[in-house]
């Protein structure tokens, strides 16, 4: 493993299979009547996160607090950031309290990258703009294998899964973390989105793109739904909500379309009736709450494989 | 390795103890523990992986032969407990699997390859305690090679053997190394 995760490409298939398998012998902690481990005790995570987020940063909390590690928890709102204090100088703070890990989330694509040169602990990268959010794409990953590899032991990958990931590409970190991790893994990947929301370069990504949902649903084992990311938009991407809807939302009539085993995936939030339909976020295919849960014992094993060992040797830089 | 797959003194070490010995081995601890927990009653046995974990499913066996009776078996991961993580690399996680019956109550025997610093047993204490409040917990290892380092002592002994530190005691077992032996030699593995 490398010292820090800022990309999935960071990974390589022995490193992803490590987490992996590393997440799933930490998923039986949730069964026990003591939920915390002794493994991290005396280490410092600061959650720096610069952009809203209410499942992410939890979810890092969550693990690092189930490791023992001390969590100093930084949202932008209320801080020096608001009277103009710069990236750097809130790193070089962390720096000064002594961090071993900084959970980075950020509206910038680039800036978990730039952290890294900044300081000596382990930089987590939990979103930076629309660039990439790692550690979603090994829950997910992680979600794929537990309920379509259930029977497989450790260290296989996701061979011959194919996922089909849908809707807005363009701005979203998840889609281009998962399509790296997937095809690492082994997996299929078909991106369906509309042309307007595939990003420039996508005919470099390891995957297969297409413009049509109807056809990619009967031979997906996963869909992967994306939220439509209004925020992000500064143009017009699709003539009316309604008309993205009808043509590349999961609805329980495209649902049926989809072989009897395929799962239902969505990074959350979710926007009800534009993207996803509610009774199939609420289906028993949705793997929505799954995904979450699993969240945590993904970070956990990311968060030991980072921090758990001898501490990095020092970069020269 | 020499050819059909015996050691070979000089170049692999030493053998200490050979498949028909560890069997004898077992066979004896498995009676001690029936013996110590007055026929196995509300007895729990938990391997440390990895070589434990074989180690206890063997005991478990052996004394449903004996007495007739199905004996929990399950395994106990310590990784996340020791306290020489930082020493090395994050290492890959073993597996922790208790029985249904759980431990709380139960007599639990851990079982282990080798017995050496203690620090192992150390941190499975640690991590059972996270798990539940045994009645008593008791140690079983296929060797004891000396040179603890913790007020730590082994309930069950398949060997004692003496060793200087420079040493080191490899066991072998057929679930995991396709054969039963114990080796001992200077510095370095069986290649």
């Amino acid at each position: 493993m490398k010292r820090h995760l800022i990309s999935a490409a960071d990974l390589s298939r022995g490193d992803a299979l490590l987490i992996l398998d590393t997440a799933a012998e930490l998923a039986s902690l949730a069964d026990r009547p003591i939920k915390k481990l002794p493994t991290l005790r005396g280490r410092t995570v600061v959650n720096l996160f610069f952009e809203d987020s209410t499942r992410t940063r939890i979810s890092f909390e969550a693990a690092a607090k189930r490791l023992s590690a001390d969590v100093i928890n930084f949202s932008a709102k209320g801080s020096s950031v608001a009277k103009g204090e710069s990236l750097k100088d809130t790193a070089l703070t962390l720096e000064a309290m002594g961090a071993d890990a900084v959970v980075i989330r950020h509206s910038a694509s680039g800036a978990a990258h730039r952290l890294a040169g900044w300081v000596r602990g382990s930089v987590v990268n939990a979103g930076d703009g629309t660039h990439e959010h790692p550690t979603q794409a090994l829950l997910d990953a992680f979600t794929i294998r537990r309920r379509l590899r259930a029977t497989a032991g450790r260290g296989s990958g996701l061979d011959g899964i194919r996922v089909t990931i849908v809707g807005d590409v363009l701005h979203s970190r998840v889609a281009r973390s998962n399509v790296l991790l997937l095809s690492i893994l082994g997996a299929e990947v078909t991106l369906a989105a509309p042309p307007t929301l595939l990003p420039l370069a996508v005919d470099t990504w390891p995957c297969a793109v297409s413009y049509d949902l109807d056809t990619e649903l009967p031979k997906s084992d996963v869909v992967m739904m994306l939220r439509v990311q209004q925020e992000r938009m500064t143009a017009a991407y699709f003539p009316s909500v309604r008309e993205y809807s009808r043509r590349y939302g999961l609805d329980a009539a495209r649902m049926a379309r989809l072989p009897d085993h395929a799962i239902v995936m969505h990074p959350g939030p979710m926007n009800r009736g534009v993207e996803i339909a509610a009774e199939v976020a609420d289906s028993a295919r949705s793997m929505i709450v799954e995904q979450v849960a699993n969240g945590v014992t993904t970070r956990m094993a990311v968060l030991y494989l980072l921090l758990g060992g001898t501490e990095f040797p020092a970069v020269a830089s | 390795m020499g050819a059909y797959g015996r050691p070979v003194a000089g170049r692999d070490g030493l053998a200490v103890l050979d498949a028909d010995e560890i069997r004898r081995a077992l066979t004896r601890i498995a009676h001690e523990i029936l013996e110590r927990t007055h026929g196995g009653d509300e007895l729990v046995l938990l391997g440390i992986p990895t070589r434990g974990v074989p180690l206890a499913r063997r005991l478990a066996a052996r004394i449903g032969e004996f007495e007739g009776l199905e004996v929990p078996c399950g395994s106990l991961d310590v990784t996340m407990h020791r306290d020489d993580l930082r020493l090395r690399p994050a290492r890959a996680l073993g597996r922790t699997d208790l029985p249904r019956s759980g431990v709380d109550g139960k007599t639990v025997v851990l079982v282990d390859d080798v017995l050496y610093s203690g620090r192992t047993v150390r941190a499975a204490l640690d991590a059972l305690t996270d798990l539940g409040r045994p009645r008593a917990v008791q140690l079983a290892v296929l060797v004891d090679r000396g040179h603890r380092e913790l007020p730590i002592r082994a309930d069950y002994v398949g060997k004692n053997l003496p060793t200087s530190q420079r040493e080191v005691v490899h066991v072998l077992l057929a679930e995991v190394d396709a054969r039963d032996t114990v080796m001992i030699s200077d510095e370095g593995g069986p290649s």
